[in-house]
């Protein structure tokens, strides 16, 4: 009996002056750190994806206490949200246009001419090797770098070709980066009618080896209110973000090779095989 | 007029070419004929434990190679990986594993040994090429410090007769006194106790020959090896033969060819460069003499390969040296 | 000059399958109707084009002048009719200019240049100048402007003319040392005059007797010596060869003419001879078209824009379907996709690789075996920093040292993992140069 309570007394005396050094330690050599930046932290996703363009949630957190950057520079968080965060610190904060990402790229392996490539299987050692065995050099080589570096698992590769599902986007721009043919841009949310080509060439070359390639016969274009919602740049035709069409567009359109597409339906794969 | 029937030129399917970076063309290894080969080198060593030991080395031999496949099988389809044992190196470490064994040991410990050497000593580093310490030598340690009188009890040869032999237990040439157990005519042809690899020097000597001239092992980690241990051994036996036996006798006794030849030279596990080689022969048998001379086991190998495979990534970066064509910046002044 | 040539570390020794073309004579390519020539042929900027669609021009014509120092001009390889200035399939898979001219059959020279018949008295800088006006570019693969070597910006005492041919199947230079020893040392001699130097080496390697032989023979003539190296790949590599014959280390990141050396290919001397001594223009070279699947491997002459298809054809075509199409040697040469890229200044070989010989990579783990190390000729760990790159570790990767990496493929020729080294070693350098570029904007 006495072993036990000896040993008992022992424990609790040990802990007691374990946790006074330690409690000491605590104030004495205490960082001196706004309490307002943890409160931020807790009110951010925590996704620490490094979209802000900081180092973590921490240290956008930081940033946005010392005033340096704006709440709704968190592509993850929703708008609700952000205010919270600005009604909280007591500060202003206008909203932000969610961004997604677009692969503006259609050829996947049934509808590009492509040559069986060996070696490591990552696009950014691949394009170093004959520009990635494509037909088009300047397409998709659908060997899931990008997928690999979505932190939100929103880039699917179907067929050799990667898909971004909009709905999980968030705009982080890591995929952005990694992209050796920079085929991936960030586009307003609210657009929904891309054109799925990247190729400067012209129009004949490009049909050889894609058979979704843009060829910039301009029937968008003309099928357009014409107020210049689509951009010609030779013989790539693209979006105008800045004044873009509506999505009954490619309807009306009817786009001959079906480079121009609603972002929507290409993430459900509604325009496979309907290439001639 | 004769009509010209000119065969048509066929010109290649531009489609079917494959496009990789260079070099395009290939040397003929292959992991798997490499294991091979290594395998044909510890048969002479497997058919002496055979003939010494009879059934129950032939027993201990097939549990660890099948139990080291099987464990490695089961392992990777667990974790979603594909099936890896088409390399062979699964099967040399359950015989390298059975060579360390007794054949008297009971067909659970074959077993748990395989366990421990494929699951513990490799898949759970990232399986081939991903572990830094030799998988045999982690399960033959591992059961030594775990069950250690039933790891230290041999079995005496019975030459020729095929049959599964009693457990009558013996000392090894090394015993515990070191005092001499055998002759060296014994040791040299394996009509000695201790585990199924460590008694035929010929026919480890054989296996170890065909390696070096497959060019299979660097020659420098056994000759480092087996040299260092018999110079030590041979100035502590000039100044006090009590102490120790001469080296000729500790390099055919124990275990020392079999680490030598076959277990310090396990590629993933060893030094890279040839002077890296040699400093990890060299420790290895620094090693191996202090323990079986001063230390309290009467075998040291084991113990010593480990320790230097843990020091093989540091010797590797010290010994790579500077590339051709480093340009050496002078010090100031 | 030491006697005996120095063995650098490492290397490999590959069978060498020169057998199915090192006996067959060049022989001159037919003319063809069309000839698609790319605009982009050297080291550096692409030439400016001089013609347009439409225009006639002469053989030996000026297509495209030379854009800058580092930059060499353009000739025509036949008369005819430039009927499209256009892309074709380039040699690195991506699509490249081209000009396209239809022959029509006369194959009028035109003699843009004066031959120099007194190039042993004539200004070094007259010589320089005509070789750069003529587009001579490193006929042994690299495509580096000749003219831009032969101007060193620090001190030169040797030229190393480069007959090494250390590659597998190659043996267009063997055929020429062979059959135009004479022009070699010829060219040799004014490459040593256009330096200031007395004397030139060049450098064969000993599965090449009979070249050494022929060019013994005529080599007395102009002081020039002719050094048999030991039969290793890669032997012919510009800082093994210099370590051979001068015994000096190029430093990491340098240049020959750091330790004092030039170093041009046999090829490349013929064509100076020829600009030289016979005022022709760079319009064709020697290139092997061979591999086990041809039914009649051998050695052409071809113009510059001739289509691989037609030099296949020349070659009987194919027995059976090859595994692979390179241009250059099985070791550093480049794949192919299609049979529309045409021959360039620099294409040494047309390689048909057959399936038992190609090379399939594999991500297996690396087993530390260190088979790559020891054959290493720059003495740098493959293996390790192979898995750095895996991990995206580039820092550790230039810890390593992989820029020194020459990318001979000894590592990934070895390898019994089969990894593929080598482009893990062109993405480290990818990378590293990227992040240096991008510090030095900051």
């Amino acid at each position: 009996m006495t072993i036990i309570l000896t040993s008992l007394v022992f424990a609790a005396l040990l802990g007691a002056i374990l946790a006074l050094i330690i409690g000491t330690a605590a104030k004495a050599f205490a960082v001196e750190s706004d309490p307002r930046i943890e409160t931020v932290t807790d009110m951010l996703p925590g996704a620490n994806c490094g979209g802000c363009g900081y180092a973590g949630c921490a240290d956008f957190a930081k940033a946005i206490v010392e005033g340096v950057a704006p709440p709704s520079g968190c592509p993850v968080a929703p708008a609700s949200d952000s205010a919270r965060i600005a009604e909280y610190l007591g500060i202003t904060s206008e909203e932000k246009e969610k961004m997604v990402a677009v692969v503006r790229c259609s050829g996947s392996i049934s509808v590009t001419v492509r040559s069986p490539y060996n070696g490591v299987q990552d696009c950014r050692s691949a394009v170093l090797v004959a520009g990635g065995a494509k037909g088009c050099d300047y397409g998709c080589l659908g060997l899931a770098s990008c997928a690999r570096a979505c932190p939100f698992n929103a880039i699917e590769i179907r067929d050799g070709l990667a898909v971004v599902h909009p709905e999980l986007c968030v705009g982080c721009g890591k995929c952005v980066d990694i992209c050796p043919k920079n085929l991936i841009v960030l586009v307003p949310a609210s657009v929904d009618v891309h054109v799925y080509c990247n190729s400067p060439e012209k129009g004949a070359a490009k049909r050889k080896v894609c058979k979704t390639a843009c060829i910039g016969c301009r029937k968008c274009v003309k099928a357009s209110d014409n107020e210049e919602q689509m951009l010609i740049d030779g013989f790539l035709i693209a979006t105008n973000y800045d004044n873009p069409p509506l999505p009954d567009l490619v309807e009306k359109a009817a786009c001959p090779t079906t480079a121009l597409r609603l972002a929507s339906k290409h993430a459900a794969g509604e325009y496979e095989g309907v290439s001639k | 007029m004769p009509e010209e029937t000119t065969a048509s030129i066929q010109l290649p399917d531009a489609k079917k070419l494959v496009v990789s970076n260079s070099p395009h063309i290939r040397g003929g290894e292959t992991i798997s004929n490499i294991m091979g080969h290594v395998l044909i080198a510890l048969a002479p060593a497997a058919a002496a434990a055979l003939f010494f030991f009879g059934l129950a080395a032939l027993e201990v031999m097939v549990l660890c190679t099948v139990g080291c496949v099987a464990v490695e099988e089961i392992w990777n389809k667990c974790a979603g990986r594909k099936p890896t044992w088409k390399d062979g190196s699964a099967a040399l470490t359950g015989l390298l594993l059975a060579m360390n064994l007794s054949a008297g040991a009971p067909w659970w410990i074959c077993l748990l040994g395989a366990l421990l050497a494929i699951g513990l000593g490799k898949q759970i580093f990232g399986g081939l090429g991903f572990n830094p310490f030799n998988p045999a030598l982690v399960a033959r340690v591992a059961l030594l410090i775990g069950f250690p009188q039933l790891m230290t009890s041999w079995v005496v040869p019975q030459a020729g007769k095929f049959m599964a032999c009693d457990a009558l237990t013996g000392a090894t040439p090394l015993g515990a006194s070191g005092a001499a157990v055998s002759s060296i005519h014994n040791l040299f042809i394996g009509n000695v106790g201790g585990c199924l690899g460590e008694t035929s020097a010929v026919a480890l000597i054989i296996g170890g020959i065909y390696l070096l001239m497959k060019k299979l092992i660097k020659w420098q980690v056994p000759a480092a090896f087996i040299g260092t241990v018999a110079l030590i051994s041979a100035v502590v036996h000039f100044f006090n033969p009590e102490m120790t036996q001469p080296p000729l006798y500790h390099i055919l006794a124990g275990g020392l060819l079999i680490g030598a030849f076959f277990m310090a030279t396990d590629m993933v596990t060893s030094p890279m460069t040839a002077n890296g080689a040699l400093i990890f022969g060299f420790g290895c048998g620094l090693i191996t003499s202090v323990i079986r001379i001063w230390g309290g086991y009467p075998e040291g190998v084991s113990f010593s390969i480990l320790f230097m495979n843990a020091l093989t990534p540091l010797i590797d970066r010290s010994t790579i040296g500077k590339p051709f064509g480093y340009i050496r910046v002078k010090k100031e002044g | 000059m030491s006697n005996k040539p120095r063995k650098f570390k490492g290397g490999i020794h590959p069978y060498d399958s020169k057998a199915l073309s090192a006996a067959k004579a060049v022989v001159n390519a037919p003319l063809l109707d069309k000839y698609t020539v790319i605009v982009h042929q050297n080291i550096g900027a692409p030439p400016e084009l001089l013609v347009k669609k439409g225009d006639a021009v002469k053989k030996g014509a000026l297509l495209a002048k030379a854009a800058g120092f580092v930059s060499v001009p353009l000739h025509a390889p036949t008369s005819g009719t430039v009927t499209a200035i256009d892309k074709c399939a380039g040699p690195t898979g991506i699509s490249v200019p081209s000009i396209e001219i239809t022959a029509d059959g006369e194959d009028e020279w035109g003699f843009p240049f004066e031959p120099i018949a007194d190039w042993q008295s004539a200004e070094p800088a007259d010589l320089k100048q005509r070789v750069w006006d003529a587009g001579i570019v490193g006929m042994g693969g690299a495509g580096f402007p000749a003219h831009v070597k032969l101007s060193p910006q620090k001190p030169v005492d040797t030229l190393i003319l480069n007959g090494a041919e250390c590659e597998p199947y190659l043996t267009a230079d063997h055929r020429l040392m062979l059959e135009q020893a004479e022009e070699v040392v010829l060219g040799a001699a004014i490459l040593a005059r256009i330096l200031g130097l007395e004397a030139a080496i060049i450098g064969v390697e000993n599965n090449k007797p009979d070249a050494i032989e022929a060019l013994s023979k005529v080599a007395g003539k102009y002081n020039i010596k002719v050094q048999g190296l030991p039969v290793n790949y890669p032997q012919g590599a510009e800082k093994q060869l210099i370590y051979a014959l001068a015994g000096r280390e190029v430093p990491i990141g340098g240049l020959p003419m750091d330790v004092g050396c030039v170093v041009q290919n046999v090829a490349s001397a013929v064509a100076v001879a020829d600009a030289v001594v016979k005022g022709l223009p760079s319009i064709e070279r020697i290139t092997t078209v061979t591999g086990e699947p041809l039914v009649n491997p051998g050695n052409w002459r071809f113009r510059l824009g001739t289509p691989i298809s037609k030099a296949i054809e020349l070659a009987g075509g194919v027995k059976v379907q090859p595994a692979k199409l390179l241009l250059g040697g099985p070791m550093m040469g480049f794949a192919q996709s299609s049979l529309d890229v045409t021959v360039m200044k620099n294409t040494s070989g047309i390689l048909l690789i057959p399936a038992e010989e190609v090379s399939q990579y594999t991500s297996e783990p690396c087993i530390r075996c260190g088979r790559c190390v020891e054959c290493c000729p720059m003495g740098i760990l493959p293996a390790t920093i192979s898995q750095a790159v895996e991990n995206e570790r580039f820092d550790l990767a230039a810890q390593l040292n992989v820029l020194a990496c020459i990318e001979c493929g000894s590592c990934s020729y070895v390898c019994p993992s089969h990894r593929p080294l080598n482009q893990h070693f062109k993405r480290a350098k990818a990378e590293i140069m990227a992040a240096r570029r991008k510090e030095q904007k900051k």
